[in-house]
């Protein structure tokens, strides 16, 4: 709320204070994870050739720029390039949709992150719930890309994506709703709050003294179904990102690529860019949730460190991604399937009942 | 249906006993109409290892029936052999197996010499072997890097070119090319063994079995990977027979057949190996799993191969490796003569009348046989299985259109 009041103020004082020095204020505040977005692109573009390098034995990009520093920058350059095509058969209206609203469920996203004490777009006391639902915007922009092109494997690759992904969203919200028992709390600033002073307070370890009661000591019990809870999220968000070894929808050795088969320059860039933002934003979410968000792991931090500490905690996630989709192959889509229903969810419900049975044992 | 039946007749009996009784119409209840889809796979496709295409019969993603449907690759190899002469055939045979061209070579030469009776020195035999074997773990290589890449992992496919890379170099030292050679000739060899080779075998033996455990570590018992192949595209060992299977195919269904053991050419009877046959510890007898095992354990027995080698090899022989390439080859009669390549059992069939000119050349491709099984072991699994049971086959299209 500083950030958009200083915003508001220098805005006030270039035009004048009123209705549209407002709207334009918050429209530049609503910019800044957009901004962030496409800084991060570039690196975790760049991240992902040289990390797959490393991993393969080899060198990666090394001609453009210093060591290949520059190349997600040709690369967006050629992808701007390129022919926009559309196929002849595809209904385009949906075709054209589809990649516009799943960056705008990836996007929508990073409005409740809580980058630090004094950034987060908005501050809402549903954060989680908001965080949960707006992912489920992915569904609906993958079917329309996979029925939209009127391809058989864009089509094939929807159906999986979306039975998928309402699958997963299941164990994901049932480890978040583990946090929100514990913590007491859905709104994600809160959450971060609350697991100041140090990695022992982290929801991983089973969360601030303070609120274990007890004499603080008592958190410990906690610790197992913590653990399990960011197991489930951390597998459930691979999931939801279609990532490795659950990237059954894109798998380019069945089907091409996927829902985005037929897409090509800019509208396969936009696909590209909404899968890397919300690679962050699970990422991120697992930091703030289960890793104490933008705290340090150290005692207490102040507001300029903590975005710091956010940033390099979501991109830890992003490598960690990245690491596991070059060394794994990939499941068959009734075992993805098998995961879900058969193991992550019911260990989801064994960490929600046993964690609300310890917090209230424990108060 | 009986008892609602019965119901309606007593209502219908007791209220007008006079109208005659009416079957009740049974109303079916509404179904989701659903329809078969025809899918084409390739031949522009990241996974038909080629320009094969598969016609692909969906009910939903369950593999109906799969055609397959060849000859995107013909080159009229047959046609072109009967108007060269015998030594100016070796190129094309290259170019028929491309993945594996020494081993190729290996069997056409072999098959002339058998024709005309020609004793290959002894040191042509070793060099020709040693080639042959490596040949065959550069091809497994593939093979095995490739059938990652169907499964979803890429990594390994890269361990496995940095090995093949060095023993293309060995190639490249000895004939100067490095995928088609031209280097087996009729009765001889196109050029002596480079004097680097030898050393530096030496050093891809150990380099090989480092490898060799890394890709068993991060592929082979890699338990996602082991879930997506073992129990997929289960062939009989009957069938695989009759089918006309060779090499990993029919191995891996626990046939012990291999022509280096069962019909020795060359100087294989000279070396201790096993034959690779699939195993039911890990999977199914003739899964896709199996398939890639045994060709896990061929590596690992051509290396000691190439060990035995490098042992025996008689350095000290200064014999000139063209010596015994006849003036003129000019083959009367008919010969069918099969060699062990890393697909399976390569034959070929040739037809002499005395000319420079062979009057017919008929390969028989071991994995022309081996597609052939693709429809009949992959039915009723998911389009994800069938491009593995593709991928576990091996299959180089170059060999099989020719």
């Amino acid at each position: 709320m500083q950030i958009l009041q200083a915003i508001y103020e220098f805005f006030a004082g270039l035009l004048k204070p009123g209705m549209l020095s407002l709207l334009l204020s918050i429209l530049v505040y609503a910019a800044i994870p957009l901004v962030f977005i496409l800084l991060y692109a570039l690196v975790a573009i760049l991240g992902e050739m040289k990390i797959s390098a490393w991993l393969q034995d080899r060198l990666g990009p090394m001609r453009t720029g210093p060591k290949g520093t520059l190349q997600p920058i040709a690369d967006i350059m050629k992808l701007l390039q390129k022919e926009d095509t559309t196929p002849t058969a595809a209904d385009r209206t949906l075709y054209q949709l589809a990649p516009w609203v799943i960056f705008i469920g990836a996007y929508a996203a990073f409005a409740v992150l809580p980058f630090s004490a004094v950034y987060i777009g908005a501050r809402i006391n549903t954060g989680v719930f908001y965080i949960l639902s707006i992912g489920s915007l992915t569904v609906v922009s993958i079917l329309l890309a996979g029925w939209g092109s009127n391809n058989k494997y864009s089509l094939i690759g929807a159906m999986r994506s979306v039975a998928q992904i309402i699958s997963y969203e299941i164990p994901v919200a049932l480890a978040v709703l583990t946090v929100v028992l514990v913590a007491g709390s859905m709104d994600l600033q809160t959450i971060a709050n609350l697991q100041g002073g140090g990695i022992q307070n982290w929801f991983l370890f089973g969360g601030p003294k303070r609120i274990a009661g007890f004499g603080g000591s008592m958190n410990i019990v906690l610790t197992p179904v913590m653990l399990i809870a960011f197991a489930i999220y951390f597998v459930g968000s691979l999931a939801e990102t279609n990532r490795v070894p659950f990237d059954v929808p894109e798998a380019e050795s069945e089907l091409v690529a996927g829902y985005h088969t037929e897409y090509s320059g800019m509208k396969f860039a936009i696909f590209f860019l909404a899968e890397y933002a919300s690679m962050f934003a699970v990422g991120s979410i697992a930091a703030t949730l289960f890793l104490g968000g933008w705290q340090s792991p150290f005692g207490y931090t102040s507001a300029t460190i903590g975005i710091f500490w956010f940033i390099l905690k979501g991109l830890a996630f992003v490598f960690v991604q990245m690491w596991i989709r070059w060394t794994l192959p990939r499941l068959r889509v009734d075992q993805v399937m098998n995961v879900c229903w058969k193991v992550l969810i019911p260990f989801g419900l064994v960490a929600v009942v046993a964690a609300s049975v310890l917090t209230v044992a424990l108060k | 249906m009986p008892e609602i039946l019965e119901r309606r007749t007593i209502i219908h009996s007791t209220l007008h006993t006079s109208a005659p009784i009416q079957e009740p119409e049974m109303v079916e209840p509404r179904r989701l109409h659903t329809e078969e889809m025809v899918l084409n796979v390739g031949p522009q496709h990241p996974s038909t290892h080629g320009v094969l295409r598969l016609e692909v019969i969906l009910d939903g993603e369950l593999v109906v029936d799969v055609i397959p449907h060849i000859g995107y690759l013909h080159r009229c190899f047959e046609k072109h052999a009967e108007h060269m002469t015998y030594p100016q055939v070796i190129p094309y045979v290259d170019r028929m197996d491309y993945i594996a061209a020494m081993s190729g070579e290996h069997g056409y030469v072999t098959a002339v010499e058998r024709m005309m009776n020609i004793e290959v020195p002894e040191k042509v035999e070793y060099i020709r072997v040693l080639f042959a074997e490596l040949q065959r773990i550069a091809s497994h290589s593939i093979a095995i890097g490739t059938y990652g890449l169907d499964a979803g992992a890429f990594t390994p496919f890269l361990y496995l070119f940095r090995d093949r890379e060095t023993i293309l170099e060995m190639f490249e030292k000895t004939c100067g090319a490095r995928f088609l050679y031209n280097y087996m000739w009729i009765g001889g060899l196109s050029h002596d063994l480079h004097p680097d080779v030898l050393p530096m075998c030496r050093e891809f033996v150990k380099q090989s079995r480092a490898t060799h455990k890394e890709i068993n570590n991060l592929l082979t018992f890699n338990h996602i990977f082991m879930e997506r192949t073992a129990g997929i595209g289960v062939l009989d060992p009957q069938v695989a027979i009759n089918g006309g299977a060779s090499g990993p195919m029919l191995r891996a269904c626990g046939v012990k057949w291999d022509v280096r053991k069962n019909d020795p050419y060359s100087i294989y009877d000279r070396f201790d190996f096993d034959v690779a046959v699939g195993s039911s510890e890990y999977a199914t007898l003739g899964d896709s799993f199996n398939r890639h095992w045994v060709r896990m354990q061929e590596w690992e027995q051509s290396l000691n191969i190439i060990e035995q080698i490098l042992e025996q090899y008689p350095i000290n022989d200064t014999t000139d490796v063209q010596s015994a390439i006849p003036k003129r080859i000019k083959p009367d009669g008919e010969i069918y003569s099969r060699t062990e390549t890393p697909r399976g059992e390569l034959g070929f069939y040739i037809v002499g009348k005395g000319d420079v000119k062979p009057w017919r050349v008929k390969p028989r491709s071991p994995a022309f046989s081996n597609l052939s099984l693709l429809p009949l072991i992959s039915r009723g699994y998911l389009i994800a299985d069938l491009i593995v049971i593709l991928g576990s086959i091996d299959i180089v299209l170059g060999e099989i259109d020719r």
